[in-house]
């Protein structure tokens, strides 16, 4: 296996609906009302990067629904993960979840993943564009990091890293389909609901709608009722908050959610079901369950 | 006090009012707790976001057995911010308040606001410790764009848009400050704690 050096960068020949950088995001700020935003789907982004040896937080492409193109600059060596988008380098079929190597001028190109939403592509050298704040995600409601890549742009690519790829293919279970299970830890706000709302959540299916992107995914569903009908003071979220407005239907928080929100928070989805919920396309049903062994830690 | 769960990843503490949301955040930003990767004060909240290996149970033991920090007027750094006063919605702040528009510029330059916390956009901080006959509903209707520099009133607060963004605060006037610069570490003016005197320009 060679050694990818000389590697100029990547041109970007079609975006598809939405593409943008992403690392691991921008921890540390949220005092100063940045969120943390970074890889949606957080596994395999790091998946992608892992495949071809690069550290932990090399900036990445996340791609919406499919649809991007890239020309090598230069040799490069690639790995796609994420939503199963179709993936051709020079009109052949390519696998994802494994290495790939373009030549100088080969194209790679990603169709509609028939399941799941983002797709992952990492560069070994990660895509080297100015970080802002210390990070080269873009936070898409914060209007903060690396510009939104554009057909013509050519994306930098970094120095290889000492390591090489140990591997040619990662064994992964497969990116959900239209229905995801997600496990959910209630509160911190659950006391501001109708009795009933926490088991209206854990009994029905909530459709992801076409309003959802990488700030939440907008639910459709039966809604949940609040009992307390005074206002909530602002207050911090975390990725995974069920945060429901007056209208009573919930948005899932994901990765480029707001500091804080004036909503209550009936349940969490927890970390490790993050990705999955990131995956859920609009259409796309889900359920919710308590997770089991979740250590609460309300009490005075 | 009281900590809820949010999911596995944060500890959100809830306590009386702004005052010990000051006081918990001054504990917590002169002695970090492990396993914390961010604390986002709020107006009666403070939210630990935990760090990958944070264990949200020993972080709730934790911020229990904190002592929270008077923090003492005066001891704080303070800035002045220069402001033209005349926004679109003076004339609506002195009708809900009862004061005349010059009482209104009295008033929002009489005493010294302290940040409390930021949110809603990078760099918008949450000013209290005005005037208590400043306080206004928000607009009934947002604008959809508010520009940059934009000095608001809503409920108890104050505070200044760093960017256009859309907003629903009512508009008292504007300063050329600048509120929020990438290029400044760190590149927010206003931060939690902060001390700051609008003057008249």
């Amino acid at each position: 296996m060679a050694a990818t050096t000389g590697t100029a960068g990547l041109e970007v020949l079609r975006t598809g609906p939405l593409t943008t950088v992403q690392d691991s995001g921008r921890a540390g700020h949220a005092s100063l009302g940045i969120g943390r935003s970074g890889a949606a789907d957080a596994a395999s982004y790091a998946l992608a990067n892992r495949l071809v040896a690069n550290p932990p937080g090399a900036a990445a492409l996340e791609t919406t629904l499919g649809g991007l193109a890239l020309r090598a600059h230069g040799p490069a060596t690639i790995a796609v993960t994420g939503a199963p988008a179709p993936v051709t380098v020079d009109r052949r079929a390519a696998a994802p979840d494994t290495v790939l190597h373009l030549r100088d001028g080969a194209e790679l190109r990603l169709g509609t993943p028939p399941r799941g939403l983002r797709t992952y592509v990492a560069v070994r050298g990660g895509f080297d564009v100015a970080p802002v704040l210390g990070s080269r995600s873009t936070d898409t409601l914060a209007g903060l990091g690396p510009d939104l890549p554009a057909v013509g742009d050519v994306l930098p690519v970094g120095p290889p890293p000492p390591g090489f790829p140990v591997i040619d293919h990662a064994p992964v279970p497969p990116v959900p389909g239209d229905e995801v299970e997600l496990r959910v830890v209630p509160g911190p706000r659950d006391d501001w609901f109708h009795p009933e709302a926490l088991d209206v959540l854990l009994s029905h299916p909530f459709e992801v709608t076409a309003r959802s992107d990488r700030v939440g995914a907008r639910l459709a569903g039966p809604p949940l009722r609040r009992a307390e009908h005074e206002e909530l003071p602002s207050e911090g979220m975390v990725p995974g908050s069920l945060q429901v407005p007056p209208g009573g239907e919930p948005v899932l928080f994901l990765a480029d959610h707001p500091v804080t929100g004036g909503y209550p928070v009936i349940a969490v989805v927890i970390t490790a079901d993050l990705a999955r919920a990131a995956q859920a396309r609009p259409g796309a049903r889900l359920r919710f369950s308590v997770a089991v062994n979740h250590r609460s830690t309300r009490g005075r | 006090m009281q900590v809820l769960t949010c999911g596995d990843s944060g500890v959100l503490v809830e306590v009386a009012d702004l005052d010990e949301v000051l006081a918990l955040n001054a504990a917590l930003t002169a002695d970090p707790l492990p396993g914390v990767s961010d604390v986002v004060p709020a107006a009666r909240t403070v939210l630990l976001r935990l760090a990958e290996d944070g264990d949200p149970a020993a972080v709730a033991a934790a911020v229990r057995r904190l002592r929270p920090r008077t923090v003492r007027a005066g001891t704080a750094e303070e800035v002045g911010i220069d402001v033209q006063y005349g926004g679109a919605d003076l004339a609506d702040i002195a009708a809900h308040t009862g004061l005349s528009q010059r009482e209104v510029v009295a008033a929002h330059t009489g005493t010294a606001w302290t940040v409390a916390f930021c949110g809603f956009a990078p760099g918008f901080g949450y000013l209290v410790g005005g005037d208590p006959r400043l306080d206004v509903p928000r607009r009934a209707e947002a604008r959809t764009r508010v520009p940059a520099g934009a000095v608001a009133l809503a409920g108890r607060f104050t505070g200044v848009y760093p960017r256009s963004s859309p907003g629903g605060w009512q508009l008292l006037g504007h300063t050329d400050a600048v509120i929020w610069d990438l290029e400044r570490d760190p590149p927010g003016l206003l931060r939690p704690g902060l001390r700051l005197r609008f003057r008249e320009a």
